[in-house]
């Protein structure tokens, strides 16, 4: 619990978690602002819909996340916490724990912020939260955002480097794992197992056909795993990242 | 030429366009080569097909060319360059220069090494480069590289700091063009007009009803990229270096 | 007690620590000397179990410093005033340091009181001076009021009036019966500060004696002799098999005490216009020693460079 308390202390005393935060909310409940404001009849808004903006805060909450670890690098501060921890494992899976929870809880607010306006915008709209599709489309977008900084989090250890870090998470989720894709044959196979898609399964996934268009929400997942179980395994993606980051702290000289 | 040759030393000295260099050119032309190994079926292997690395590319390029500005802030090495030529206007648009030149060079070998590559690796390909629309399609990239790198400049110079101008260009390019896209009734017309979209029509086969034919495209991102430069350049030169 | 055993750290092909031993006791500064590049950061990284050795290992009072429990309590160290994050206020950085060691929080408030920074303590420390991040730095190795200090160049950047405040401050811990390890490469200043001296250079142990012994051992005891017989007592001494060489009118003697150069003169019969025993500096002491083991000559002839010049690498 100390520890804990030690990486909220040293996280909310500098000033990047909040722009991040701010701006993941901003940008998230903003689109769904937007989304509401020009629904019409025949393209009424929709849970899904209001949800858009999600992948954009994904981003914002995974630099967030990275740049939490990689900028004690930079100013050597990592040393510091070594030297007052040497217990680095125990170090830092308390920073990705507390990283992961604020990475949470941000989700947590811009997915019901971003329902909650739409349903100020657009009273008359059907936007009650009844199935299992719907509580995932909305909660489970923080689940996502908390794995996702723990991948960030590993990512920050294994680089070091804020401006590699940054690149490589950014490339990874919004380019590379769909220009896979675009490989002859095996490309789509390999995409339904990428990471990224897989935790894009487990908010679009199994929507209920009758409430939704395809073009009413985030594009759909082709991941082939049924929504839980896609979070299993993002959340093991995440674990193993994890460990191979911490293994490598411990060998490594600070 | 003094400046040029200076800002050259300064890039290639450094290790990250050395990264920058083997990694845009790896990825984009080894995805090119699994195109060209995975490729069967009765439908040849087309110049699309061949070029779609290039994007990923265009990543690694904006990210360089971002850094290339945002170090010097970090080291402040930026005030050992204004100190050495104060005439801060000039000291940029060379670095501009020489980035962009390395960008250019990049693309043109990131394009024409991935049409080798996947020429060489598939049989059955329709990759001849007959008409100047082919030729605009693999050779546009490295314009394309080189305006997006005077792009990645501008906002590294503006920014300042690595993290942020890479996540900006990152987020911009990838995911606020596409998402913009998805907004109800105005999203279409929006992202019509937005600078990477822009790009994507002057590499691509816009057809006629398109906003812009590809070389209007094309002149339209370098307008956006050049006013960016110039609202670089006006507050570089107010700014406490 | 901090020891060292055998301590050795191998950068692929470079030996920057080289099988170094030595113990630093406690109740004494105990100056860790050495040119730039000689390996004393990596030696207190080692120590403070940041860098893992090559082979070898550093302990405290019998431990390891990864099994100490809360080890601000026992360790307090100062290795680099700028591993502080630039937006994050002093007292910020000190209360985390000193939460994650479970210590009460109005300690940060005593100790940025010793060192002087208490009217900034909530501005961002990326805005602070040489000197002031030092303090900071200081006041973060007292936090946890430990019994063994490391001080890594603590006087680097520091204007006259710091580094004096900085060598009481070290003397006043060790006189609380504190172990006080601190590192320079100034000898000058090592010679104020420290009542022992390891000595290292390229990585390898040169000498561990106090530093008064240090002193006398290490500089060359001379006597000048002058007379207007210069050439028969030459002769003499050269038979006698000691070096010598001219400066000027006179002869510089070395390897026979004044004692002996005046007897050979008595029998060689010679009269002595001056005989006065000469004593080097610490400077030049420190040149001989470690002159074969500086890593970065300068081109500058005869190592006049006195060693305040360079300026420490980190």
């Amino acid at each position: 619990m100390t520890l804990l308390a030690v990486e909220r202390m040293k996280l909310f005393t500098t000033r990047s978690p909040w722009w991040c935060a701010v701006l993941a909310l901003a940008v998230t409940v903003g689109f769904a602002a937007l989304m509401a404001g020009t629904a019409s009849a025949e393209s009424p808004i929709t849970i899904a819909a209001t949800q858009f903006g999600y992948g954009f805060g994904l981003m914002v909450v995974m630099v967030m996340a990275a740049l939490a670890i990689t900028t004690e690098y930079r100013f050597s501060t990592i040393r510091a916490t070594f030297q007052a921890i040497p217990n680095r494992t125990a170090a830092l899976l308390a920073k990705t724990t507390v990283v992961a929870l604020l990475a949470a809880v941000i989700g947590e607010i811009a997915a019901f912020g971003s329902w909650g306006i739409a349903t100020v915008i657009e009273p008359t709209a059907d936007l009650a939260i009844n199935t299992p599709f719907e509580w995932r489309a909305i909660a489970g977008i923080g689940a996502v955002y908390g794995f996702a900084a723990v991948i960030a989090v590993s990512v920050g250890v294994l680089v070091r480097h804020s401006a590699g870090a940054i690149s490589v998470l950014l490339i990874w989720t919004s380019l590379l794992e769909n220009l896979i894709m675009l490989i002859p044959r095996v490309g789509r196979d390999i995409h339904q197992w990428l990471p990224f898609n897989v935790a894009h399964q487990f908010v679009t996934g199994d929507p209920d056909p009758s409430a939704r268009a395809i073009q009413d929400g985030p594009g759909l997942s082709d991941a082939v795993l049924s929504p839980w179980p896609a979070l299993a395994y993002f959340a093991g993606f995440a674990v193993v990242l994890l460990v191979i980051a911490l293994t490598v702290a411990n060998k490594r000289d600070a | 030429m003094t400046l040029l040759a200076t800002e050259r030393i300064k890039l290639f000295t450094t290790r990250s366009p050395w990264w920058s260099t083997v990694l845009a050119l790896g990825v984009t032309v080894g995805l090119a080569t699994m195109v060209g190994l995975t490729h069967d079926g009765p439908r040849p292997l087309t110049l699309t097909q061949t070029q779609f690395g290039t994007q990923f590319g265009l990543m690694v390029i904006l990210v360089m060319a971002a850094l290339a500005v945002t170090t010097e802030y970090r080291f402040a090495t930026i005030r050992a360059t204004f100190q050495a030529i104060p005439n801060r206007t000039a000291a940029l648009l060379a670095k501009t220069t020489v980035v962009a030149l390395l960008a250019t060079v990049l693309g043109e070998i990131a394009a024409f090494g991935s049409w080798a590559a996947a020429k060489i690796t598939a049989t059955n390909t329709d990759l001849a480069l007959t008409t100047a629309d082919d030729w605009r399609r693999v050779a546009g990239t490295g314009l394309v590289y080189g305006i997006a790198a005077v792009m990645a400049v501008a906002v590294g110079i503006l920014v300042r700091q690595s993290a942020g101008a890479i996540s900006v260009l990152l987020i911009w390019v990838m995911l606020v063009e596409n998402l913009v896209g998805l907004i109800p009734r105005v999203g279409a017309d929006i992202q019509e007009w937005l600078p990477f979209i822009a790009v994507q029509r002057f590499l691509g086969n816009p057809g006629p009803d398109a906003v812009l034919g590809p070389w209007a495209s094309l002149a339209y991102f370098a307008g956006v990229t050049a006013v960016l430069l110039v609202a670089a350049l006006g507050s570089a030169a107010k700014r406490d270096a | 007690m901090i020891e060292a055993v055998g301590l050795t750290k191998r950068y692929g092909k470079t030996l920057a620590v080289d099988n170094l031993s030595f113990t630093v006791p406690a109740g004494r500064v105990t100056g860790f000397l050495g040119p730039n590049g000689a390996g004393k950061s990596t030696t207190m990284r080692m120590i403070l179990g940041l860098d893992a050795p090559t082979g070898g290992s550093a302990l405290i009072d019998g431990k390891h410093y990864r099994d100490l429990h809360h080890p601000l309590r026992t360790v307090g160290a100062l290795l680099d005033a700028k591993w502080v994050h630039p937006n994050r206020s002093a007292r910020a950085h000190l209360q985390w340091m000193a939460k994650s060691n479970k210590l009460p929080a109005k300690r940060v408030d005593e100790v940025l009181e010793i060192v002087g920074l208490t009217s900034v303590a909530g501005k961002r420390a990326g805005g602070f001076s040489l000197g002031m991040s030092q303090r900071l730095g200081i006041a973060a190795a007292l936090l946890g009021d430990p019994q063994v200090l490391l001080f890594d160049e603590p006087v680097n950047g520091l204007d006259p009036e710091g580094i004096l405040w900085i060598r009481k401050f070290m003397h006043r811990l060790a006189e609380e019966g504190r172990t006080v390890f601190v590192s320079s490469h100034l000898l000058s200043e090592m010679a104020l500060t420290a009542q022992e001296l390891v000595v290292i250079g390229r990585g390898k142990l040169i000498s561990q004696s106090s530093t008064e012994d240090f002193v006398a051992q290490a500089t060359e005891n001379t006597v000048r002799v002058r007379s207007p017989q210069l050439a028969a007592l030459r002769t003499a001494l050269g038979r006698a098999g000691v070096s010598i060489r001219d400066e000027g009118e006179s002869l510089i003697v070395s390897g026979m005490d004044c004692a002996e150069v005046g007897e050979l003169a008595a029998s060689t019969g010679a009269v002595l216009h001056e005989l006065s025993p000469q004593r080097g500096s610490l400077e030049e002491a420190f040149m001989q020693l470690t002159g074969d083991s500086v890593e970065y000559h300068t081109e500058i002839a005869d190592g006049q460079v006195p060693a305040t010049l360079v300026p420490a690498g980190k």
